[in-house]
């Protein structure tokens, strides 16, 4: 466990420079040699395509399936402990975990996936297979869902915005869940910050304590003290140079880095979003969309409760429903819910059976064989349950779902084909989606949801 | 006042502005404090310029450039035969802190700036380069560009791995420390047999996207010869392949060694030197078949032809590199694409390079020196001609952006911080010492936004053109207004202690200035910063992090010039 922990904040320790890393290849063409294949790969992108953007709600470290969305009251004290009274959801006959109250209510809005399974119970390999689709290991590292996106409804398909084609609100995840062989131009943009301070400080955006007035007076003094660009005026290094700064400065002083600004929302709306980091990041995602970001990631740590699981369900659950319950209402209230998919899901799910004893003394475990996920809007049907895990939440009973099975379905509704081809820096012929005959197993697209 | 104020002068002039600047600080601080406070001081006495404080351009000397050597003979020549005039000769601080990037990859410090300032030495120059030539930052620096074009790094597409990576990138730095002649580089690489870990240079044939005989050729032909066989008649390719054709790997009981090795058994080889049809026979690059012996190396055979003193490619390439690296152009541009259809710019400057490098037997540092030490390299980069063709014949240095590593090791002496690198995937994870340089970094593989946002070769392909130093909007960003800059500037102990310093506002503006643009502020440049802190008020901290924050972002920082 405590490797597990400093590894990941090893891994963090990157994000501080992450500024906009996809910006970098908006201006300009593509550094030589690195990303053979500057276009798309000969998969191609729907223009009518019913989902337009994906808010993927991440959350680290494996949510227990039996605390939301898969209660299990019957199987007892040792599965439940005392969250052992679902409660019922505006869908008849579809039930979630008492913590969820607003989410029960919003029901008709997503469906629930119960069967998810890969069997994997280590966090990176099983973050890999969730957000890759693909086994680990063998020569090729592949891109993640938020890659492959940015790839086909990004820059090369038309995006235009300033700010890139897929944000990580607000740390990374991890080299387990990038771009891959895509190569860094694909790498998502760690906003930094937090968005429930007063001010959300994204990284190279906003600068921490520095008001926009300080800002102008610090260009004007950048400007008079620029002796070499001034003493060399023609210099073409030097123009292209002037030219990234004015692009930088469309977003720390133009519009392109207001839509982080949450003081343009109503106080009323940010407090029903909760004023927690994660609420106000759902905030941040539907600004995001709204402006038309193809991807956004929402990276919501804690969910590894080996400990004091059922104390952190009591804190989190809540401010799990709030945020992803008013994220709903407010896509479909504006209309966006259509043509967005909100997408929940952890790398898997947790042990159903609580650890009673020492040292975890009510704690679950890692659970790879079944899990839930939930999805909602971009042509995702509403109120209702894919598959089914068995009494006691240990197995998949009916209708099993693998991760390359949800990923490929949600590529069909963003109009990327899934059998369609990515460009490999070695030119190597590689499916959007595995193939079965690639050794994969799949349940199948979710064909009764979509 | 007026006294304590001639005093520090005093102190700046005489104690002439080298060794210790802080200490003559200090020496005078209880006076210089009490001048600090004085409120009704004139603005003009806040940074009454001194004699150094030049009034005009900072960057070119009054000399006009004239041929030092037979290398400036023939550039200067060729310029002449143009009708192009070469730039003036840059100034001491221009030179100073071009000589210390484009040697050993670093900035030099304020009181090295100083030292060279005031040395009256007129051959001081020269003395530099070799000073600098025996750093071991010539060693890191080189080693990082080496690493770019063997394509050092431990993860995908090259998979070395990390030990294999270390121990690679500690025999080329090696190599380039002890100055190994350049012929016994490279043939001990091609020709090498054994472990990864134990016989570093065997890597050369692991680090490569393909073990295909015919890519292992091309990563030879790109390295070595400036050449890629991709380009040539498919024959031609698969011809010198067969030289590599018996380069065989097997896994060992230990984790991830391999050992590379001749086998001449491998790849069927039936009959070799008899003519088959299925299988091309060896010929070198410059048409020569050759009868290889059934137990014969085929790689020694290449070697040995490639290092030869009539090898048309091996000097040509090296000293075109150099050349390139040094002056960002090569004489042949882009210097990994030698062909007949690209020809030198300047046929004669290049094989006077490629003489003198033969008749040193094969001595990098020596190409390093005669470049480093002409009046051609010295030149300023304001160019007296907009004709485009100045700077395909060398009439000005061209301004260049920093590359990633240097640009951050830069930040981190600047600001007296460090940075954290580690690689957790894959094992065994890699953690790097809090005071490693990045230029020194072996690994490719290490994860750092900042590096890869500012264009670190992904070292994939051994490509020249796999760096990119292109500026971009998003390293802008980075610069202008993130929190890892942000906090280096606010947070960093030696900015407060110069910041905070007792000394004069103008000792203390002109060590920001030697600090990070390895000179002296011009008049022009006191008039804005005494602007600023008169503006300022009492809040004198702010205004010095913006000063130290502009310089930072200016153009002239970040690029070499």
């Amino acid at each position: 466990m405590k490797t597990a922990i400093s590894r990941r904040d090893v891994m963090c320790r990157g994000v501080l420079g992450a500024a906009g890393l996809v910006l970098a290849d908006r201006m300009g063409t593509v550094p030589g040699g690195s990303v053979k294949a500057a276009g798309l790969g000969e998969g191609s992108t729907r223009a009518n395509a019913k989902a337009k953007s994906v808010i993927q709600i991440w959350l680290w470290g494996g949510p227990s399936h039996l605390d939301t969305f898969d209660p299990k009251p019957a199987a007892g004290y040792d599965y439940c402990g005392q969250l052992d009274k679902p409660i019922p959801t505006n869908i008849d006959g579809i039930m979630v975990g008492e913590l969820l109250p607003l989410l029960a209510k919003q029901a008709d809005k997503y469906s629930i996936i119960r069967s998810m399974t890969h069997g994997v119970n280590a966090h990176e390999t099983a973050a890999y297979m969730v957000q890759t689709g693909r086994p680990p290991g063998g020569r090729d590292v592949y891109p993640c869902v938020g890659a492959v996106v940015s790839l086909f409804k990004g820059y090369n398909a038309g995006y235009k915005g300033l700010i890139p084609p897929y944000v990580v609100l607000t740390q990374p995840q991890g080299r387990f869940s990038e771009a891959g062989f895509l190569g860094g131009r694909y790498k998502p943009f760690a906003t930094g910050g937090d968005p429930a301070q007063a001010r959300f400080a994204v990284e190279g955006v906003v600068a921490q304590g520095i008001t926009d007035e300080r800002q102008k007076d610090r260009r004007t003094l950048l400007h008079k003290l620029d002796t070499l660009g001034r003493t060399m005026k023609d210099d073409q290094s030097l123009q292209a140079f002037q030219e990234a700064e004015d692009g930088a400065y469309e977003l720390i002083l133009g519009d392109g880095g207001k839509v982080f600004d949450l003081t343009q929302e109503t106080n009323e709306l940010r407090d029903s979003y909760g004023r927690t980091t994660f609420g106000q990041a759902c905030l941040v995602a539907r600004r995001l969309v709204e402006r038309g970001v193809p991807y956004v990631t929402i990276n919501y740590n804690g969910w590894d409760t080996h400990k004091q699981h059922f104390q952190t369900m009591r804190r989190k659950l809540p401010e799990m429903d709030r945020g992803m319950a008013t994220l709903l209402q407010d896509l479909t209230e504006r209309g966006l819910l259509d043509s967005t998919i909100v997408w929940w899901s952890g790398e898997f799910g947790r042990t159903p059976k609580v650890q009673w004893e020492p040292p975890w003394s009510g704690g679950r475990g890692h659970y790879g064989r079944v899990f839930s996920a939930v999805v909602a809007g971009g042509g995702f049907k509403g109120g209702r349950v894919v598959g089914a895990s068995d009494e006691k939440g240990e197995d998949v009973k009916d209708r099993p779902v693998y991760p390359c099975d949800l990923i490929a379905s949600m590529y069909e509704l963003l109009g990327i084909d899934p059998d369609g081809k990515l460009p490999h820096p070695q030119g190597l012929d590689v499916r959007v989606t595995p193939a079965v005959a690639e050794g994969v197993t799949s349940g199948g697209r979710l064909k009764e949801i979509m | 006042m007026k006294k304590a104020w001639l005093a520090a002068t005093v102190v700046l002039l005489a104690v002439p502005m080298i060794a210790q600047p802080v200490g003559a600080a200090k020496k005078a601080a209880p006076k210089a404090k009490a001048n600090n406070q004085a409120p009704k001081r004139a603005p003009s006495a806040f940074v009454e310029p001194a004699p150094h404080h030049v009034a005009g351009s900072p960057y070119e000397g009054a000399a006009p450039a004239a041929p030092g050597g037979p290398l400036d003979r023939l550039v200067f020549g060729k310029l002449e035969e143009l009708g192009l005039g070469p730039a003036n000769l840059c100034s001491d601080g221009v030179f100073v802190r071009r000589a210390y990037l484009d040697t050993i990859g670093t900035l030099p410090t304020a009181q090295e700036v100083r030292t060279f300032l005031v040395d009256q030495n007129p051959n001081k120059r020269r003395i530099l380069i070799d000073r600098l030539l025996a750093r071991e930052e010539f060693a890191d620096y080189w080693a990082m560009k080496w690493s770019d074009l063997l394509r050092v790094k431990s993860e995908f597409p090259i998979n070395l791995w990390p030990n294999a990576v270390q121990a690679y990138h500690r025999w080329i730095r090696t190599c380039l420390k002890e100055n190994l002649p350049y012929d016994k580089f490279v043939r001990e690489m091609l020709t090498a047999s054994g472990s990864n870990f134990r016989v570093p240079q065997v890597n050369f044939y692991r680090a490569v996207q393909s073990r295909e005989p015919s890519a292992l050729a091309q990563a030879a032909a790109l390295t070595f010869m400036g050449v890629r066989p991709e380009a040539w008649p498919k024959e031609k390719w698969s011809e010198m392949a067969v030289f590599f054709s018996q380069v065989s790997y097997k896994s060992t009981l230990e984790w991830k060694e391999e050992i590379v090795m001749f086998d001449p058994n491998h790849a069927a080889q039936p009959a070799r030197g008899v003519a088959d049809p299925q299988r091309p026979a060896a010929v070198l690059p410059d048409g020569t078949k050759i009868q290889l012996a059934p137990d014969q190396d085929p790689r020694v055979v290449f070697a040995d032809w490639l290092i030869d003193a009539k090898n048309p490619w091996f000097a040509r390439n090296i000293v075109n590199r150099i050349w390139s690296w040094l002056l960002g152009r090569g004489i042949i541009h882009e210097p990994d694409d030698i062909r007949p259809d690209n020809p030198p710019s300047d046929p004669k400057l290049l094989a006077y390079l490629e003489r003198e490098f033969v008749a040193s037997q094969y001595d990098l540092k020596r190409i390093y020196r005669l470049i480093l030490t002409s009046q051609t390299y010295q030149l300023s980069s304001m160019p007296k001609t907009d004709d485009p063709r100045a700077s395909v014949h060398f009439a000005f240095y061209p301004v260049r952006r920093l590359e990633a590593e240097v640009l951050i090791d830069a930040l981190c002496q600047i600001t007296g911080t460090t940075e954290q690198y580690s690689s957790p995937i894959p094992e065994p994870f890699t953690f790097i010492p809090e005071d490693a340089r990045s230029i020194a970094l072996a690994d490719a593989s290490i994860t750092s936004s900042f590096l890869e946002n500012f264009g670190r070769s992904p070292r994939d392909t051994g490509r020249e053109a796999e760096r990119n130093n292109r500026p971009t909007a998003a390293q802008r960003l980075h610069l202008l207004n993130s929190s890892h800059i942000q906090r280096k500037i606010e947070q960093s102990g030696k900015l407060q202690y110069l910041l905070q310093g007792k000394g004069q506002p103008r000792d203390v503006i002109d060590d920001l200035y030697l600090t990070i643009l390895s000179r002296f502020p011009t008049q022009e440049e006191l008039k804005v910063v005494a602007a600023l802190f008169q503006s300022a008020g009492t809040n004198r901290r702010g205004a010095a992090v913006d000063l130290v924050w502009a310089l930072i972002n200016s153009a002239e920082f970040l690029h070499r010039h």
